[in-house]
């Protein structure tokens, strides 16, 4: 054992402490202090904790941190190391099940602790995830690739087209089925610009998080991940689809279109929307029920249109009241090439940006207006502000969401510059991101307090 | 019968009784622990559910915990009933914990001066995982505010294991078959956890030792009081026995009765584990179980009804050996059959009584038992036992009458039971081990100031122990100086001893029972503070007032005011 596994994490007054007594971490102490006796295992510290306490695990299962200064004495009873482990069992293998490949980008599915930072940390090899959700070999044979392993803000194109190519290599090697992992706070933004660089897919492919962490018995990460893996061997929907919690029950889940889904709450287990639409299906344990039947099916020929490319140089601008032409003109200045406006109301922004929108578009800047409204179409005729903004360049971008508008200009921008090819390129639909139409229950919050709401609250769990 | 003495030290010893006390009580705090929900009267009114299911997870040491294992094979639906006035998306764990409430954590920090405990310097929130669904994350979040701290009680010193600070669980409103339904307004109330060593040898003492801590409760006027507020596990092991945990006793006066029936039961299932294996009962002998849902149908229909529904099936279970096992008394009403059907009930969900049939019941289908030994190849001197209901249901029945036989050929399983009104105890779940705690990542551990620990310490009253000598001294019985304590009349009281002349005595009976006996008929005894008793029994003539006259003089003074 190296002197920094010894003291794994300790560090100033913290580690002079333990040195001092000649102690170090999973030994089995009693610490005399100032405020009594305490006989305990000494963990080993947090490194974002502070260095002036020694963390002792109790009998009781219980962890409580005592101030190094007041220790008058550490005695040692020996060593007793934890050995931490997700319970590996070999995923069991049946020929007549379908194969599912699950790529792993760092959201945790199944997890375990990391005494060093206190944090949970993702468990991922098929022999963990037997362990921890069996029912997945009642489900598919399964291979797990790690891809990454970063926290789902740190995805940026590097990883999408990174992700994109191995999503296509497992399709043409002729699995059934492709599930990928993924934190939840990025995942719209990975769904969406995945729909653009994987192209009528053979198979589905499905993302998959959660959202309450996988350590808690109540987490929604196995189910999840259950409905996902399903919905990667049965479902005949062959769409780049993400897979979550329908209501925060443990009841079902949504297959979200990757182009139309956006997370809506931080925390809440029924976080994932389809925005001015109906989802694709519903799927339960028992069933896929589809919800509509525009998709593409599954197809037998192992093919794929993969278009993996990205410029990054797009940026969005969320319009606000008052907002100052120099943040365009920055955008512009430091070279950026695509600018996404979320504007207000049906798709507008102060008279004051409009010089700024001027020059952008008149050294090459490709400008689409959405809606920060989320929900509905840009309509740029109805008020005259619309229609001086299309003057000056401006292009509706319909209903897309201003995530998937960055995405598509994104991948948009490194297949053409001439204005007239990215504008049509834009409007002409990929994968749904723009709809011809908006359905009537396209847009459904249900407001909390309404006696009628009430009523339904009451007799259907939410 | 006569009543049995709970204080028959000799009796309780040649057992080797050891029992000790977990104490919940809500800390009176405006708002919940880990967000801004208030704290509310319990009410029945909801506005919607959700359903919500547990999986055993993996505790920081790598084992699942047995608990948590047998939760799971329940496959309970867990339904929360949500009032918009009282629960918040924290305690749906639909968002994480916002921030510990500071002033539950003074006031826990106040009663650990009380208890005399050594103090931690860092707090750490750990989950302690409860997969009944009693909390909807699936885990409690908990604290360890100190440990070794010690109570008086009847002149001994009981140690404190620790006090712990942690948020309430849920109300369970029903629990049938598959689904159970909690009320979650209770949830994440503060709530403190008082430990004490098994220490009590008798029930008696295990009572005291309650008694004791209800009033240093009391007396630190930090607590919620009322029932509902307050809940005691009580611990109890006899030599050879094991560790069971009797949950949440609402009432002080039941914890005898129930220690000492439970250290009667163990010492039972002592004697059924000696006559076992007495005559060679062995593991294997309960290893076959066979169908017979024709047989039950024939001769049992009467008994199990609707749990032979079609689809529905019938095993028996073959426990070679064991004729006249299943009826040997564990108490009031109780036998071992009784513990065969709880695991049933609890963990196969069969919950429509009876839930199983045995061979040793007198009244039992015989015809369907001869059958089940015949196919079997058993004989008279085997028991037989028998369980139908959905098959998942019957499955899992017959491993846990398998696993509570092999339990019996054990001794004792370590459990937690619930009291029932009977005053006698029923299996609730397995206990859990230390495995299922592990850290909470949602929140950093929480360093104490100096500052924070000689403000608790400013305002601890003093120990209780000596604050009952000083009463004692002045001349009130033991039976005035609970009371005072245990009603909160001793703030009155501690105002009023200097202000009047009455003698101590007097003064305590005029606020403990002849208040009380004031309220019941009827007169209102909000004025009656020290400033009231100063004024009637300030004078110097008043030192040798007669206890009659100063209750009139008292009753007159509350009348006129009202
Ligand atoms: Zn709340």
């Amino acid at each position: 054992m190296t002197q920094g596994d010894k003291f794994k994490g300790y560090r100033g007054p913290g580690l002079e402490t333990l040195k001092r007594f000649n102690v170090g971490v999973w030994e089995d102490v009693c610490v005399r202090s100032a405020k009594g006796e305490f006989r305990g295992i000494i963990l080993p510290r947090s490194e974002t904790a502070d260095d002036r306490h020694i963390v002792l695990k109790l009998d009781t299962g219980y962890n409580v941190g005592v101030a190094a200064a007041s220790c008058i004495e550490i005695t040692s009873k020996g060593r007793r190391e934890a050995n931490y482990h997700i319970q590996e069992n070999e995923f069991p293998t049946d020929p007549a099940k379908p194969d599912v490949v699950l790529f792993g980008t760092g959201g945790t599915i199944a997890s375990r602790l990391d005494y060093r930072t206190g944090a949970v940390i993702p468990a991922f090899s098929p022999g963990e995830l037997y362990g921890s959700v069996p029912e997945l070999a009642d489900i598919c044979n399964l291979t797990t690739k790690k891809l990454y392993g970063v926290f789902s803000e740190n995805m940026g194109p590097n990883e999408w087209i990174g992700l994109a190519k191995a999503v296509a290599g497992a399709i043409e090697s002729g699995v059934d089925g492709i599930v990928i992992g993924h934190g939840t706070d990025t995942m719209h933004h990975t769904a969406a610009i995945l729909s653009f660089m994987i192209q009528e897919p053979a198979v589905p492919v499905v993302m998959v998080g959660s959202q309450r962490s996988s350590d808690r018995p109540s987490s929604d990460a196995a189910l999840n991940l259950i409905h996902a893996t399903s919905a990667a061997c049965i479902s005949d929907i062959a769409e780049v689809m993400v897979c979550m919690f329908g209501p925060t029950s443990d009841k079902y889940g949504l297959l979200h279109r990757g182009t139309r889904v956006r997370k809506m709450h931080s925390s809440s287990r029924s976080t994932f929307r389809t925005i001015g639409d109906i989802p694709l299906a519903l799927i339960s344990e028992a069933e896929i029920r589809p919800l509509r039947t525009d998709y593409l099916k599954r197809r037998p020929d192992r093919k794929v249109k993969l278009d993996a490319v990205y410029d990054d140089r797009v940026s969005i601008v969320y319009y606000y009241p008052g907002m100052k032409p120099d943040v365009v003109d920055a955008l512009v200045d430091n070279g950026y090439r695509g600018i996404v406006i979320a504007g207000t109301g049906l798709g507008h922004v102060n008279k004051p940006l409009y010089p700024a929108l001027k020059r952008a578009v008149a050294k090459g800047v490709h400008v689409f207006m959405t809606v920060q409204t989320l929900w509905g179409y840009v309509q740029m005729y109805v008020y005259d502000t619309g229609r001086d903004l299309m003057d000056l360049g401006v292009i509706p971008a319909a209903n897309m969401t201003p995530e998937v508008a960055l995405m598509k200009l994104g991948w948009t921008l490194a297949h053409s510059d001439d204005r007239d090819e990215v504008g049509r390129m834009m409007l002409t639909p990929v994968a749904h991101e723009i709809t011809e139409r908006e359905p009537p229950d396209g847009y459904l919050i249900l407001q909390g307090g309404l006696p009628e709401v009430e009523r339904f609250l009451k007799s259907y769990q939410m | 019968m006569a009543k049995p003495s709970y204080s028959n030290l000799p009796f309780y010893a040649s057992l080797g009784l050891k029992c000790g006390l977990e104490v919940h009580r809500q800390l009176d705090t405006a708002h919940k622990l880990f967000c801004d929900c208030p704290v509310r009267p319990y009410s029945p009114e909801y506005h919607a559910e959700i359903l919500r299911h547990m999986r055993p997870t993996l505790s920081e040491l790598g084992e699942y915990d047995p608990t948590a294992l047998m939760e799971f094979k329940t496959h309970k639906q867990i339904i929360y009933r949500l009032n918009r006035e009282t629960v918040c998306t924290y305690e749906m764990d639909d968002a994480p914990p916002f921030r510990l409430n500071r002033d539950a954590l003074h006031r826990a920090m106040v009663l650990s001066v009380m208890l005399d405990l050594n103090q931690v310097d860092e707090l750490h929130i750990a989950r302690k995982q409860y997969l009944d669904g009693s909390i909807p994350t699936g885990f409690q979040r908990t604290m360890i505010l100190g440990i070794n701290g010690l109570i008086m009680c009847n002149g001994r010193r009981i140690g404190i294991r620790q006090l712990g600070l942690e948020e309430e669980a849920c109300r369970e409103v029903s629990d049938r078959g598959h689904t159970r339904t909690y009320m979650t307004d209770r949830l994440s109330i503060p709530l403190i956890e008082v430990v004490t060593e098994a220490e009590a040898r008798t029930p008696a003492e295990a009572a005291d030792m309650a008694g004791v801590i209800r009033k240093i409760c009391h007396l630190s006027g930090l607590v919620r009081t009322g029932l509902g507020r307050v809940r005691q596990d009580v611990n109890v092991s006899i030599t050879g026995g094991s560790r069971v945990e009797i949950k949440g006793v609402p009432r002080i006066r039941q914890i005898p009765g129930l220690v000492h029936f439970e250290a009667l039961r163990q010492k039972a299932l002592l004697e059924v584990r000696d006559l076992l294996r007495d005559s060679g009962v062995e593991p294997g002998a309960f290893s076959d179980d066979l169908d017979v849902t024709a047989a039950a149908r024939k001769h049992a229909k009467r008994l199990f009804q609707k749990r032979l529904s079609r689809g529905n099936k019938a095993r028996a279970v073959i426990l070679r050996g064991c004729a006249g096992m299943l009826s040997h008394p564990l108490g009031p009403g109780r036998t071992l059959a009784s513990e065969v059907s709880d695991r049933i009930r609890v963990i196969a969900c069969i919950d429509d009584m009876p839930n199983m049939t045995c061979s040793d019941d007198p009244d039992g289908p015989t015809a369907l038992f001869d059958e089940a030994r015949r196919k079997a190849k058993a004989g008279p001197a085997d028991a037989v036992v028998v369980v139908a209901g959905p098959v998942r249901d019957v499955v899992t029945a017959v491993q846990e009458v398998k696993n509570r036989m092999l339990e019996a050929l054990e001794g004792v399983p370590r459990e937690t039971r619930k009291a029932l009104s009977s005053g006698v105890t029923s299996f609730e779940r397995l206990l859990p081990g230390p495995d299922r705690m592990y850290p909470d990542t949602d929140l950093p551990p929480i360093v104490l100031s100096q500052r924070e620990f000689e403000t608790a310490e400013d305002q601890a009253p003093e120990k209780l122990w000596d604050k009952e000598a000083a009463y004692l001294g002045s001349g009130l019985s033991q039976a005035q100086v609970d009371r005072l304590l245990t009603t909160d009349q001793f703030r009155v009281y501690d105002e009023a001893i200097d202000r009047v002349k009455l003698r101590p005595s007097i003064l305590a009976y005029l606020l403990v029972d002849f208040r009380v006996g004031l309220r019941r008929a009827g007169v209102e005894v909000g004025a009656l503070d020290a400033d009231l008793l100063a004024a009637l029994f300030g004078d110097d003539s008043c030192a040798s007032i007669k206890q009659k006259d100063a209750a009139k003089a008292l009753e007159q003074a509350l009348r006129d005011k009202a």
